[in-house]
């Protein structure tokens, strides 16, 4: 706003009231927000705080244990982790990115099937998790399939939780493509398939990356679906393929839970200060490629 | 691409293009371009699978639910008011209460409480954001929104159960570890970053010509906000609480955690009680072999818990959709 001086007639001014009212109503407004900052800033303050107990190394060389909390770790979770956000990045990405693509590049909106498919992503976006985690044991670790209770079926269920926000994150990557470099390239006589591929899809880059990692970091800190499909087992190995039994590091918190001794305590806030850790490495990593490979066209 | 000159080609001429004088060209495709067509076959499967997910969602929910039914009235299930699904022989279906009733109260309640915080808080947040908050504020403060946003459930849980029940106990009176009261609130936190970030967008698409025309007949910021920009994006605002509500309701980690695992009917927040969430969680990571009647409970709560959320969103998309103004 650009304050611009002008001189007021005193007898304009006058007859102007000067409430309270609008100062309470900003000072109101203002006090939300710093309320929301004092509640992040607390919840960070104690995580750091009880977490610092236990943040050694033993977290991640040593595998969970019943008899010494105090020298245990979490090795077989963050390892799970590690393989679930690989795999979940293997599965929804590429599925995701297609289905944006043919929303964004190819499909005619006034078709009603184009229609059905956004508003049934729309829904999909707002679905509770734990309903992927319920489809996932009915089709997947029982029922058609069948394969049991095993890191594969964790991704699944992830990676269908997550499908629906790289589908939408990724349409608006696309979207943000000026058509101009379409045309230009439809002009130039490439197929519609050449133009996606040689140039719309590298100018989203950037917008898909950073909305791909955004939706990983959700997916790793997603407990409730895996507590169907297996991962609250206790392990004291590092998952070895797809078809190996698994556990990840919020499922690992969850079964800390019961557990009220002290040293269970201290393991478990140790637990949470590394997902934090690993959650804001990949926040910074989104924002950062945000800012450096945002294009403004 | 081709470079020849087809029969019928532009004649060579300098410069500026001159008036076609050949023979009418035929500009459709020269080849079937059948790589094309198997991509746009490949891209609209991956489309349509996400129809498959909500298929697949209801069809793995169905048969469940339906044998489910064959042991329980749905009256006795809809309306009855205790639940003891885990309780007694693992294999019995008759010696266990099916209602439904308090898992649903104590999901609405805690929903109830969380809307409570997420409510005034999102909403002043949304509107300092969008009409007071200066372009370096906002720069500042969104970043913090998704923060938030971004903090794992079950780590809002653990501290739901250790950090804010104790706080609260002696305040409030609390008996016992568990309270609906201290789930619904950091719940209410959880839901803000949902509640601000989309009625913010629905403000900011207020046009700058509403206020400036408020401006010049006189009123202040406030009664610009309130009366003006606040009633335009109503439908925006609305379509977020109800989305808002709609995580509540679904949200399993905290409830999970902080709200205990007894059913309770009651309507007392300081007390714990079971969630529809909560039962799912306690049912899916306890001993619940394939077959017994706590998996079949599991999927006929997830199913009522599915039939919730999704009239809560077609709700909030069709309120969008439907007062959007087009300015």
């Amino acid at each position: 706003m650009t304050a611009t001086t002008l001189v007021v007639d005193q007898s304009l001014k006058s007859g102007r009231r000067k409430g309270v009212g609008p100062t309470v109503f900003a000072v109101a407004l203002w006090a939300c927000l710093a309320i929301i900052c004092a509640f992040l800033f607390f919840v960070l303050a104690v995580i750091i705080q009880k977490g610092l107990a236990r943040f050694d190394l033993n977290l991640v060389t040593e595998h969970p244990s019943r008899l010494r909390p105090d020298t245990s770790g979490v090795k077989s979770a963050l390892f799970g982790t590690i393989w679930i956000m690989v795999l979940t990045a293997l599965i929804a990405l590429p599925l995701g990115i297609a289905a944006a693509v043919y929303l964004e590049e190819y499909a005619d909106n006034t078709r009603w099937w184009n229609r059905l498919i956004e508003l049934n992503i729309q829904n999909l976006a707002a679905v509770p998790s734990v309903i992927y985690g319920i489809l996932t044991l009915g089709f997947v670790v029982r029922g058609p399939l069948s394969i049991g209770a095993v890191l594969l079926a964790g991704a699944i269920s992830l990676a269908l939780l997550i499908l629906p926000v790289v589908i939408i994150t990724c349409r608006e990557a696309l979207r943000a493509v000026p058509s101009e470099i379409r045309s230009g390239s439809l002009a130039l006589g490439a197929t519609q398939w050449q133009t996606t591929w040689r140039q719309v899809l590298p100018s989203a880059v950037p917008g898909i990356a950073t909305g791909s990692i955004l939706a990983l970091s959700r997916a790793i800190g997603e407990a409730a679906p895996l507590l169907l499909v297996g991962a609250t087992t206790f392990l004291t190995f590092n998952p070895d393929g797809v078809f190996s039994r698994y556990t990840v590091l919020p499922t690992q918190i969850f079964s800390l839970v019961p557990l009220d001794r002290v040293e269970f305590r201290d393991l478990a806030y140790s637990t949470i200060l590394l997902l934090i850790i690993v959650l804001l490495v990949m926040n910074a990593l989104a924002i950062w490629l945000r800012n450096r490979y945002q294009r403004r066209w | 691409m081709s470079t020849k000159t087809r029969d019928g080609g532009r004649p060579e001429s300098g410069g500026h293009p001159v008036a076609w004088e050949g023979p009418p060209v035929d500009l459709t495709a020269q080849s079937p371009r059948i790589g094309e067509k198997i991509i746009k076959a490949v891209l609209v499967g991956a489309a349509a699978l996400s129809v498959l997910v909500t298929v697949g969602i209801v069809a793995s929910l169905f048969a469940p639910v339906a044998e489910f039914f064959t042991h329980v009235s749905v009256g006795e299930f809809l309306f009855g008011t205790e639940w003891t699904a885990l309780f007694g022989d693992k294999f019995n279906w008759d010696d266990k209460s099916w209602g439904v009733l308090p898992l649903v109260t104590a999901t609405l309640m805690i929903t109830l409480i969380s809307l409570v915080v997420a409510v005034p808080f999102g909403l002043g947040a949304a509107i300092y954001l969008s009409e007071y908050a200066s372009q370096r504020v906002r720069k500042i403060f969104k970043p913090i929104l998704e923060i938030l946003a971004g903090v794992p459930t079950v780590v809002y849980g653990f501290l739901a159960l250790t950090v804010i029940t104790p706080i609260l106990k002696p305040l409030l009176g609390i008996e016992g570890i568990y309270s609906m009261i201290s789930p619904g609130i950091v719940m209410g936190f959880m839901i803000v970053p949902t509640v601000a970030s989309l009625s913010e967008d629905a403000m900011s698409a207020v046009p700058l010509a509403l206020r400036q025309g408020s401006y010049a007949l006189g009123a202040n910021r406030m009664q610009t906000t309130v009366r003006v920009v606040f009633p335009a994006a109503l439908s925006g605002i609305v379509a977020a609480v109800v989305l808002g509500i709609s995580r509540a309701i679904g949200e399993t980690m905290i409830v999970a955690i902080a709200a205990g695992n007894m059913p309770l009917f009651t309507a007392d927040p300081l007390k714990g009680a079971q969630t529809m969430t909560g039962f799912i969680a306690q049912a899916a990571s306890g001993d619940t072999p394939h077959g017994s009647p706590s998996y079949y409970a599991l999927f006929a709560i997830g199913a009522l818990l599915f039939v919730m959320t999704l009239l809560i969103n077609m709700i909030s998309i069709r309120l969008v959709r439907k007062y959007r103004q087009a300015y």
